[in-house]
């Protein structure tokens, strides 16, 4: 892959471009009830806010702040999503992203989501492709590493600091039970979790300015994800809460010994 | 069929959800073998062998101590293909979630995460996946003939099964962009249960109103051996660091006991434990909806009722 041109020399002034892919999904927000029909195939999408995914928001923030700490760039937001969920795109540009592709096809699952930001990314120079860990309505988490191994660029999730020095990234990730510092070199996919940035809040100009911003929607690639969607299932419900006294712990490590049998 | 297990290790053990994970293997194997891949010597070797590994790969080069999804998916596909195994079975944990979809690509198969039970073979390889973080299920039908499972907590039951459990000295050769990454520190809690691979968690919220106060949790935590957790709310205060974060946005956790003292019970907080097998909720407020969720509750001041039951437990275990 060729090495892109990243320092302009304006001046006296070294500034640094910084070319960004930010992947969002739009997931009913965190307080949504779910529930199913049609024989629990298809998700009841009445009276559900969607949102930018919580993960992919912080992704889009530190992107953001990148970009303002280099001075110049491009942010491009991308998405895998019918129409309706264009005020969730037009959100992440109000926040502060220059461009938006919206792939005009249902997010059908993990394989196909990467297939559609690899085929739409190889060769455009990303120094960054970003987005949450996971989106939180299939939570598969297995975006970035796919767009990764699609790209042939390394990806690393989850990471929860990113600072950039020219060309080298040094990020904070969490490992089981703690975190460790790395190192890596530009470009890189990463899966983004908090407390990377802040969430923003669009202002009235950006929300004003993002509807002038290019928005393009594209055909989905086709891909094989080598397995099909059978049906939904809703938990069992919760038997009742079995209330004890504040003053009988004793019967509580009863119940938890003899009837529930986990200690 | 033969089936590749990766067998985690954390403190010199190879993980209990690891175990699990041969367990599961040797349901599905269907009288094919069940390999485990381990990369160093852990104490707890011979485990293997009990819970259902016919074969041992164990690796000895060090570069396997630093968590390198690259590097693990790269020994993992080596594995599989020279063992001519067309499932690899992985315990979901912060390094597996980024081998698993490296390796199903290096399979040139798929892969299905967060899955909770054991597959039905009846009509095809139906898997049933927890998704919306814990609020529903999802049954996919498996068509790829190479899969790659990342399985939850408490999917299978651990039982001992035991095979031959032979060792053998297995040396991958891996790219140049395995242990590329460069580390530069880690910090890593030693000698803590982790939460995933918990059998008990104990949880606790803003109502212990200070981290000064977090030995009422810690304390009860040593003495069921489980691992600590918190709210979101307690994270975001830096009370408690983020690995400890239960919830929507943190580790979703599916223990057989989780203690919830001083949670409210958001909605975000209960989707994260709502695969617990048994949940306890502790709050002062009778109306918190972490009761809603709950199995056993008291309704009672955390600083009273908890050294109380952690006293009560000692004497009775």
């Amino acid at each position: 892959m060729p090495i892109p041109q990243k320092v302009q020399n304006c001046g006296p002034i070294l500034t640094l471009y910084m070319n960004i892919l930010v992947c969002i999904s739009s997931v009913p927000d965190t307080t949504s009830k779910i529930s199913f029909s049609d024989n629990d195939t298809k998700f009841v999408s009445t009276g559900i806010t969607y949102i930018i995914g919580p993960y992919d928001d912080y992704a889009l923030a530190r992107a953001v702040e990148l970009k303002e700490a280099a001075g110049s760039g491009t942010i491009v937001v991308f998405h895998v999503g019918e129409a309706d969920s264009e005020p969730v795109i037009r959100k992440a540009l109000a926040i502060g992203a220059d461009e938006a592709v919206r792939v005009n096809s249902p997010a059908k699952d993990g394989f196909f989501v990467a297939k559609q930001i690899a085929s739409y990314a190889v060769g455009k120079n990303f120094d960054l492709i970003l987005m949450g860990r996971e989106s939180i309505d299939y939570n598969s988490g297995i975006v970035h590493a796919l767009v990764g191994e699609y790209l042939g660029i390394p990806s690393l999730s989850p990471i929860m600091k990113l600072d950039l020095d020219g060309n080298t990234a040094t990020m904070e990730r969490e490992i089981e039970g703690g975190k460790e510092t790395v190192k890596a070199s530009l470009p890189l996919v990463l899966g983004c979790q908090e407390p990377i940035a802040e969430w923003k809040i669009p202002s009235m100009r950006g929300i004003m300015g993002a509807r002038t911003k290019v928005f393009q929607v594209l055909e989905p690639v086709a891909a094989d994800s080598g397995f099909a969607f059978e049906k939904f299932e809703l938990p069992a419900p919760r038997t009742s809460c079995k209330m004890v006294g504040a003053d009988n712990v004793g019967e509580l490590v009863n119940l938890l010994k003899s009837e529930a049998k986990v200690i | 069929m033969s089936v590749l297990v990766f067998l985690e290790i954390t403190d010199n053990q190879i993980k209990k959800s690891s175990l699990e994970a041969l367990v599961y293997a040797g349901k599905i194997s269907a009288g094919g073998s069940v390999l485990g891949l381990v990369a160093g010597n852990p104490s707890n070797l011979s485990d293997a062998g009990k819970y259902g590994a016919a074969t041992i790969l164990q690796i000895s080069d060090g570069r396997f101590t630093s968590p390198d999804a690259q590097g693990f998916a790269e020994a993992l596909a080596a594995g599989a293909k020279e063992n001519s195994c067309s499932v690899v079975i992985l315990a979901k944990s912060a390094l597996s979630d980024s081998v698993t979809p490296k390796l199903a690509f290096m399979l040139g198969g798929t892969a299905a995460t967060n899955v909770v039970s054991l597959p039905d073979t009846s009509k095809g390889f139906e898997v049933k996946r927890s998704i919306f973080t814990g609020k529903a299920f999802e049954w996919i039908n498996i068509t790829s003939s190479n899969k790659v499972l990342s399985i939850k907590k408490n999917a299978v039951e651990l039982v001992e099964s035991p095979a031959a459990g032979e060792v053998k000295a297995f040396s991958p050769t891996l790219s140049s962009k395995a242990f590329a990454l460069q580390t530069l520190s880690t910090e890593k809690a030693t000698g803590e249960v982790l939460l995933s691979d918990a059998e008990i968690v104990v949880s606790g919220g803003r109502g212990l109103k200070g981290p000064e106060n977090w030995g009422l949790i810690t304390n009860l935590a040593s003495v069921l051996g489980a691992a600590t957790g918190c709210s979101k709310p307690v994270s975001d205060l830096h009370w408690r660091p983020h690995h400890e974060h239960v919830g929507q946005t943190g580790i979703k956790v599916s223990p057989n006991l989780y203690i919830a003292i001083g949670i409210s019970g958001a909605i975000q907080h209960v989707a994260g434990i709502s695969s617990s097998k048994v949940i306890v909720a502790i709050n002062k407020d009778p109306e918190a909806p972490i009761f809603k969720a709950a199995t056993y509750g008291i309704v009672g001041d955390a600083f009273e009722v908890v050294p109380k039951l952690t006293e009560a437990l000692k004497a009775a275990l």
